[in-house]
């Protein structure tokens, strides 16, 4: 079978410090603050997103209305992408990967629903709960909730009708929906792809999935390398997706190729500890054989401590490199977070840069001519994109 | 030996299958020969204030010893194993070092009620906050309901190679699932892969919602006859679970080790709709897109498909748009199509991997599963469903099996008989 390069031609980016390329670009080589609200989810603090101008790119109020914040938010950054390949045009024939989690819950019905199943007798709880879910649950709210939707509303609302997909599971989901759009793009099933996820963070759904782990930092505010050997990660509003093309469409229709897809691979260790991930990670490098001059890493760094130190060992072992922990400024956004970290890739390879520090723990310096995006998910999953500047 | 598109032929050599007929592929098999309904009073949980009440269901060894019901990740998790368990053993193979990845079709997971009320009652309040701070350190409820937990734990047991990748297409899942696999040995990534399509979603909230959405038919008086596919009075879909795992191989890989070639993955086709969150576009052009691109994706043409297994929901919908994107195919005169969700009830997650299984067996076996059910014809479809009895059939060569999803995921796949 024929390998076609795959490039980047559009990056629809939503996170705490704002939207659009434009905006990261300036927010983030200015050295941007992170914008955190500890109060909202204490004792769990997190990045929230800004207030989104939904009807530029979802103007349908009935379309809005049968979504909750996190369709919304990845249908809103869907449309970003698609704008900004100029590709308005092609999305009869686009395909379509989303990485999802799960949809919104109905935070009051839960609530009140506990309360009552709490107090009730376990005869009587059965009973208790039909009848109040099939009084108080909104019926459009399953549609909001089921994650293959988020795809169908980006097909609904920005007509993406080539095919669609949706992958599960966090941040590996998001790491092999991009691998995978390419993929069939360098293979020759189609010539354009719309690839991403969305994570809206300031949901106590989300907070109640996580918590468990003991992998959601307390307190206030600290960097990723800053927050211990307990470790734990700051949920971070984002989302991020990406146009990919042939190499060969792009430049038939004049677009602007961002950076071209160099590699992405992935792996899961099963045993993560004592070196597991690191050396899956180590031999994902390894057979992607990729030249190491002028290498940038931007790294997917949670925060969850096991994770760090398989991901810190690596980073170690790939020698003198500029590391970029972003998750320190944006965030920890799960399913959006690898595609997050490939746009801000093929962002600074566009503008012949690279960003200043993110973290106390980053160091070295650009220009970098390629930029190898890591993905060690926040508890199994290791992933690695390699962007390089465009042809 | 390749494909008209100078691919690798993807065969199957192993399959394994749960429903709420039973536990295993041949059990389910000629219990779906004989007609045999697998739709039941739900007995999981009290069914007060619901509107359904019947539903197809797989417990659990422990369920039916009189445990509480278990979570709906643990419930899909265990079908799962139970079919790529008898699936390896069908195709010889052992457990254990499976040397391609798995491609995991399955629903999502979230906390359930009985999770919650524990929480709460340990944290002496209902609200998220205290919910999610007692929650702390219960790695359990973490691992369970993470949605890359199922698919962690099957990859491990199972030692497939590479991270395991979990798909939703809604309704259209399993075939989704089935998909990925034939394009990772296509592509050369992988000699063989695991696919499947598994769902256990039969808990109060499922239900609840589905009926919300007015989707589910209340025919509750006889459970066997709610499930009416194509038939005049149909009025809604009947929940179920279950489970299909197909080893999938590249057939010159299967033949060298001297596998037994059960049907090849022939052609997979996709489109998406755009018109609506819970129906098709009137038009049909995207159920008509998949079901045109799979059939030119195995390089046959629409005369060559000699049966079709249906989505046929019994929704009265997907059943007359399923029959006018049949005629907008294959003209005034279509072949045979039945569902084996007029038996089976729909399998949701499951569904699209159970009926490619029921379809490779249909090319085996030369018979046709029946629709059940199908006591008045509905004179707007025109379509020949094999009422109610399997029929034999001869030179059948090959199938095409429909999966349309909520939210516009529609993907069918053609089936074809060994060459």
């Amino acid at each position: 079978m024929t390998r076609r390069d795959v490039v980047i031609t559009g990056i629809g980016l939503v996170s705490s410090l704002g939207e659009g390329p434009e905006a990261h670009w300036e927010a983030l080589t200015k050295g941007a603050k992170p914008v955190v609200d500890a109060i909202s989810f204490a004792p769990f603090p997190v990045h929230p997103l800004p207030a989104l101008g939904l009807d530029a790119q979802i103007p349908k109020k009935g379309d809005q209305r049968q979504m909750e914040p996190w369709q919304r938010l990845g249908t809103y950054a869907a449309g970003l992408a698609i704008d900004h390949a100029g590709a308005r045009g092609l999305v009869a024939d686009m395909h379509l990967v989303v990485a999802a989690g799960g949809g919104e819950r109905d935070i009051a019905v839960d609530e009140a629903m506990t309360a009552a199943l709490t107090n009730a007798t376990p005869e009587a709880s059965g009973a208790l709960l039909n009848e109040k879910l099939a009084t108080e649950l909104r019926p459009t709210l399953f549609l909001a909730q089921l994650s293959n939707l988020l795809a169908g509303n980006i097909s609904i609302v920005h007509g993406v009708t080539g095919s669609s997909r949706t992958l599960m599971g966090e941040e590996e989901a998001a790491a092999d929906a991009i691998r995978i759009a390419a993929a069939r793009l360098a293979e020759g099933r189609g010539e354009i792809a719309l690839v991403g996820g969305a994570f809206a963070s300031q949901r106590w759904d989300m907070v109640l999935l996580y918590a468990p782990g003991g992998v959601l930092w307390q307190g206030d505010y600290a960097p990723v390398s800053a927050r211990g050997a307990a470790g734990g990660l700051i949920l971070g509003g984002m989302a991020a997706f990406l146009v990919l093309e042939t190499a060969e469409h792009a430049r038939a229709r004049g677009a602007t190729a961002l950076a071209r897809i160099g590699g992405i691979v992935s792996d899961a260790a099963h045993q993560r500890a004592g070196g597991g991930s690191a050396a899956a990670a180590k031999a994902l490098w390894r057979g992607m054989a990729a030249p190491e001059t002028g290498l940038g890493v931007i790294a997917g760094m949670t925060g969850v401590a096991e994770a760090r130190v398989e991901e810190e060992a690596f980073l170690s072992w790939l020698g003198s490199v500029p590391v970029r922990r972003s998750a320190s400024v944006l965030g920890h956004g799960v399913e959006a977070s690898f595609p997050a970290n490939v746009a801000l890739a093929a962002l600074a390879l566009s503008r012949g840069g690279f960003y200043p520090a993110m973290d106390p723990a980053d160091a070295g310096d650009g220009p970098v001519e390629r930029i190898l995006v890591t993905g060690f998910g926040q508890w199994r999953g290791e992933a690695l994109a390699l962007l390089e500047k465009a042809p | 030996m390749k494909d008209q598109m100078g691919r690798p032929l993807v065969a199957v050599t192993g399959i394994g299958l749960v429903s709420p007929l039973g536990w295993g592929l041949e059990k389910n098999w000629a219990a779906l020969l004989a007609g045999t309904s697998g739709i039941t009073r739900i007995r999981r949980f009290a069914t007060d204030h619901l509107k359904t009440t019947m539903a197809g269901t797989v417990d659990l060894r422990e369920e039916v010893a009189g445990a509480d019901p278990v979570p709906a990740p643990v419930r899909v998790e265990r079908m799962a194993a139970a079919a790529i368990s008898e699936a390896l053993v069908a195709a010889g193979m052992k457990e254990g070092a499976f040397d391609g990845p798995l491609m995991l079709g399955m629903p999502p997971v979230e906390m359930e009620w009985p999770q919650r009320v524990a929480l709460a009652r340990r944290a002496g309040r209902p609200g998220h906050a205290a919910l999610s701070v007692a929650s702390i350190g219960q790695h359990d409820l973490y691992e369970i309901f993470l949605y890359g937990g199922v698919g962690e734990r099957l990859a491990l047991r199972f030692g497939t190679k590479g991270a395991p990748i979990a798909i939703t297409t809604a309704c259209a899942t399993g075939a989704s699932a089935i998909q990925l696999g034939v394009e990772a040995i296509q592509r050369g990534e992988a000699q063989s892969a695991i696919a499947l399509g598994t769902d256990g979603s039969v808990q109060p909230e499922a239900v609840i919602r589905f009926s919300l959405l007015s989707a589910l038919t209340s025919r509750n008086e006889d459970p066997t006859k709610a499930s009416r596919p194509f038939e005049k009075s149909r009025d809604g879909f009947v929940m179920s679970e279950g489970a299909a795992a197909l080893i999938l191989e590249d057939l010159e890989h299967a033949r060298a080790r001297g596998a037994t070639v059960i049907g090849l993955v022939s052609g997979c086709g996709e489109r998406a709709d755009n018109f609506h969150r819970t129906r098709s576009n009137p038009d049909g052009s995207s159920i008509i897109g998949a079901m045109r691109n799979a059939i030119a994706d195995a390089g046959v043409q629409p005369g060559d498909i000699g049966y079709v297994n249906a989505h046929g929901t019994s929704t009265p919908e997907n059943d007359k748009m399923e029959a006018l994107g049949m005629r907008a195919v294959f003209g005034e005169a279509p072949p045979p199509i039945s569902s084996n969700k007029s038996m089976i009830g729909h399998t949701l997650s499951a569904a699209g991997a159970i009926e490619a299984a029921f379809s490779l067996l249909t090319l085996r076996d030369q018979i046709l599963p029946p629709t059940i059910n199908y006591v008045e014809p509905d004179p707007t479809l025109g379509l020949d469903v094999v009422p109610n009895e399997a029929r034999r059939v001869s030179g059948l060569r090959h199938v095409l099996s429909n999966s349309f999803g909520f939210g516009g995921q529609n993907v069918c796949l053609v089936l074809s008989a060994t060459p």
